[in-house]
C-alpha cells in the first residue's frame, strides 16, 4: 500500500497525462483548438522519435549546458557559503552588503544576459557568471539565516567552556547552519537551469537552451520539447543529487539547536 | 607553521586544565559582597551576599524573573555588577571567574550531530584536546555517571535524564571549580527528577566543587543544598537563608519525608511567599 502510494500513484498520473497528450495530438484536437497547422503540436511520441533520432546532437548540447550549471553553481557555492560568513562575523558589512545582495535578487536574469554578452562574449564565461549570480542569493541568506539562528543560550555556554569566536563558528555556529544551506542550495540548483536557458538565449552556439531558439526558429517543435524534456531532467537529477549528499551529511534531527 | 600550532596547542591546553583542575578537582571559595546589577532603568539585582566554600552546594529559589539566572552570570563573569564584588578564590576580574566556573543551563544544549561521548568531551576539544584523548578522558566517566553503553548515541535517541545526565557531564568535563547549575532538571518529569536528585546527590558526596544551583523547586533546593537562599521578586535581595543541618542524604525518599526536613521546607515556602508578594 505504501509502495502504491509512494511509486505507482505518480507514476500513473504522469502517464495518464502524457496519454491524453498523445491522444488530442494524433487527434487534432490541441491544433484545431489553436487554430494551427497540425505539425506544430507534437505528441509524446514525436518527442520520444526526435530525443532518439537528434539524440548525437542533443547530447552534445546537453553536455554544455550541464557544465555551465555545474561551475556556475559551485562558484555561487563556495561565494555563497564564504560571504555568508563574512557577513555573518561582522554586524557592519551585514548592514552595509545585505540591500545590495537583496537588488541583485530583484535584478531579473533576462534583462541582465544580454549585457554580460557584450561585456564577456559569447564564451563560457558570461554563462557561468549568470547561473553563478541567480545561484548566489539563496545560498547566502540561507545560510545567513542559519548562522544567525543558533539558540545564544548555545553561544553562552559555549563561551563558559572557554571556546574562542573561531571555535563557536566552527563547533556550534556552521555545523548548525548546515540545514539552512542545503535548502538555499536545492533552491540554487533549480534555478541554476533556469539561468542557463537564458544566458545561452542572450547569446551561444551550443547548449539546450539555444537548441531551443533554432528549432523555434525551424518550426521543429517536437526538437523543442525534446530539449525542454533534456533540460528538465536535467534540473530533477541534479536536485536528486543535492538532497542525496544532504542527507549524507545531515544525519541529525535539526531540531534542538536552533531557536525556536 | 599549521603542523606545530597544532601539535603545540593540546600539551599547552593540557598544562593550563591540570592548574585549573580536573573533573575531580577542589572547589575554589565563592563570594559574593552586596553584589547588585541593572538592565538600564530595571532593577535586577539589589544587594546579594553569598558564600560558598569548596564542597558545598547552595540552592537558590525565587519567584520566576527574580533575577537568578542574572546572579549566575554575574558569579561566570558574563555580566559586571554595577554595585559590590563577586569573587571567586579571591579573584574579581571577569576574565579569571569565567575561567573558574562551568555553566549548565535548563536546556540540555546538547549538540545533536555529535555522539554522547563527543558532547561530553567538547570543553576537552575546546580547549585543544585530540579527538581520541578526549574521547578516551570523558569516556572514563561514563560508567560512574550511569551512561555506559551509550558513548556512540547521538543526543536525539537518549531519554530526558540521560541527556541530562550527558549535559552535566559536559559541565564536570569543564574542570572548573564553580558548577553553576541553572535549574538543571526543571525540563524532566517528576520521577526522573526525583531519580537525577538521588544520582547528583551521591555524586557531589565525596566531590569538593562549589557548586551555585538554581531551581525553582523548593524540595530539589533543601534536598541537595548545604544552604538555601530564598531570594525576593524583582529587584532580588536574600529573603531568607536556610542552612541544612544534613544535605543529600543517600536514601532519598527518607530524607524528604523527615519532620526535620518538612519544617525546613514549611519555612522556606512561607519565605517565598512573603518574598514573592
Amino acid at each position: 500500500m505504501k509502495a502504491v502510494r509512494t511509486y505507482v500513484a505518480p507514476v500513473a498520473v504522469v502517464v495518464l497525462l502524457l496519454g491524453l497528450w498523445e491522444l488530442a495530438a494524433q487527434w487534432d484536437w490541441i491544433a484545431n483548438a489553436l487554430d494551427i497547422q497540425d505539425f506544430l503540436v507534437p505528441a509524446p511520441s514525436d518527442i520520444a522519435t526526435s530525443l532518439w533520432e537528434d539524440r548525437s546532437l542533443l547530447l552534445d548540447d546537453t553536455w554544455v549546458t550541464l557544465r555551465e550549471v555545474l561551475l556556475g553553481f559551485l562558484c555561487a557555492l563556495v561565494a555563497g557559503l564564504a560571504f555568508a560568513v563574512v557577513l555573518h562575523l561582522s554586524d557592519t558589512l551585514r548592514r552595509a552588503f545585505y540591500p545590495l545582495l537583496v537588488a541583485t535578487q530583484t535584478i531579473p536574469p533576462v534583462a541582465i544576459a544580454p549585457i554580460l554578452v557584450v561585456w564577456f562574449g559569447f564564451g563560457l564565461g558570461p554563462k557561468v557568471l549568470l547561473i553563478a549570480l541567480v545561484c548566489f542569493f539563496p545560498v547566502t541568506v540561507n545560510t545567513l539565516d542559519g548562522l544567525r539562528s543558533v539558540d545564544p543560550q548555545l553561544i553562552t555556554m559555549m563561551r563558559t567552556l572557554g571556546a574562542n569566536r573561531r571555535q563557536i563558528l566552527a563547533r556550534i555556529e556552521l555545523p548548525s547552519a548546515l540545514p539552512f544551506f542545503f535548502s538555499g542550495t536545492k533552491i540554487a540548483i533549480a534555478v541554476a537551469v533556469i539561468g542557463a536557458v537564458f544566458a545561452e538565449w542572450a547569446g551561444a552556439s551550443s547548449g539546450l537552451g539555444h537548441q531551443i531558439l533554432i528549432a523555434s526558429s525551424n518550426l521543429l517543435t517536437a526538437r523543442m520539447f525534446a530539449a525542454i524534456t533534456l533540460l528538465s531532467v536535467m534540473a530533477i537529477l541534479l536536485f536528486a543529487l543535492v538532497s542525496l549528499v544532504e542527507r549524507r551529511v545531515v544525519t541529525w534531527d535539526s531540531r534542538g539547536v536552533t531557536r525556536t | 607553521m599549521l603542523t606545530r600550532l597544532r601539535e603545540g596547542t593540546p600539551a599547552a591546553a593540557s598544562g593550563a586544565r591540570a592548574e585549573a583542575g580536573t573533573p575531580d578537582s577542589a572547589g575554589a571559595p565563592l563570594a559574593v559582597d552586596a553584589a547588585g546589577h541593572s538592565f538600564g532603568e530595571l532593577r535586577a539585582i539589589e544587594r546579594i551576599d553569598l558564600q560558598a566554600g569548596s564542597g558545598e552546594v547552595v540552592g537558590l529559589v525565587g519567584p520566576s524573573g527574580c533575577g537568578k539566572t542574572t546572579l549566575l552570570e554575574l558569579v561566570a563573569g558574563l555580566r559586571q555588577p554595577d554595585s559590590g564584588t563577586v569573587a571567586i578564590g579571591g579573584r574579581t576580574e571577569p576574565a579569571a571567574r569565567l575561567e573558574r566556573c562551568a555553566y549548565m543551563p535548563q536546556r540540555d544544549l546538547l549538540l545533536p550531530w555529535l555522539s554522547a561521548l563527543d558532547n561530553a568531551a567538547l570543553a576537552l576539544r575546546i580547549a585543544g584536546a585530540s579527538r581520541q584523548a578526549a574521547r578516551e578522558r570523558a569516556g572514563e566517566h561514563f560508567e560512574r555517571l550511569g551512561l555506559a553503553g551509550f558513548e556512540r548515541t547521538r543526543p536525539g535517541e537518549l531519554s530526558g535524564g540521560m541527556r541530562q545526565r550527558v549535559a552535566f557531564l559536559r559541565t564536570l568535563m569543564a574542570g572548573r571549580p564553580v558548577l553553576l547549575l541553572d535549574e538543571p532538571f526543571a525540563s524532566l518529569d517528576a520521577i526522573t527528577r526525583g531519580e537525577m536528585q538521588s544520582w547528583l546527590a551521591a555524586l557531589l558526596g565525596p566531590d569538593k566543587h562549589t557548586v551555585l544551583l538554581v531551581t525553582h523547586d523548593v524540595e530539589e533546593a533543601l534536598y541537595l543544598s548545604d544552604r538555601v537562599l530564598v531570594l525576593s521578586s524583582r529587584p532580588a535581595v536574600v529573603a531568607d537563608r536556610i542552612e541544612i543541618p544534613s544535605p543529600r542524604e543517600p536514601d532519598r525518599p527518607a530524607a524528604v519525608t523527615s519532620s526535620g526536613f518538612a519544617e525546613l521546607k514549611g519555612r522556606a515556602l512561607r519565605s517565598l511567599a512573603e518574598a514573592a508578594g
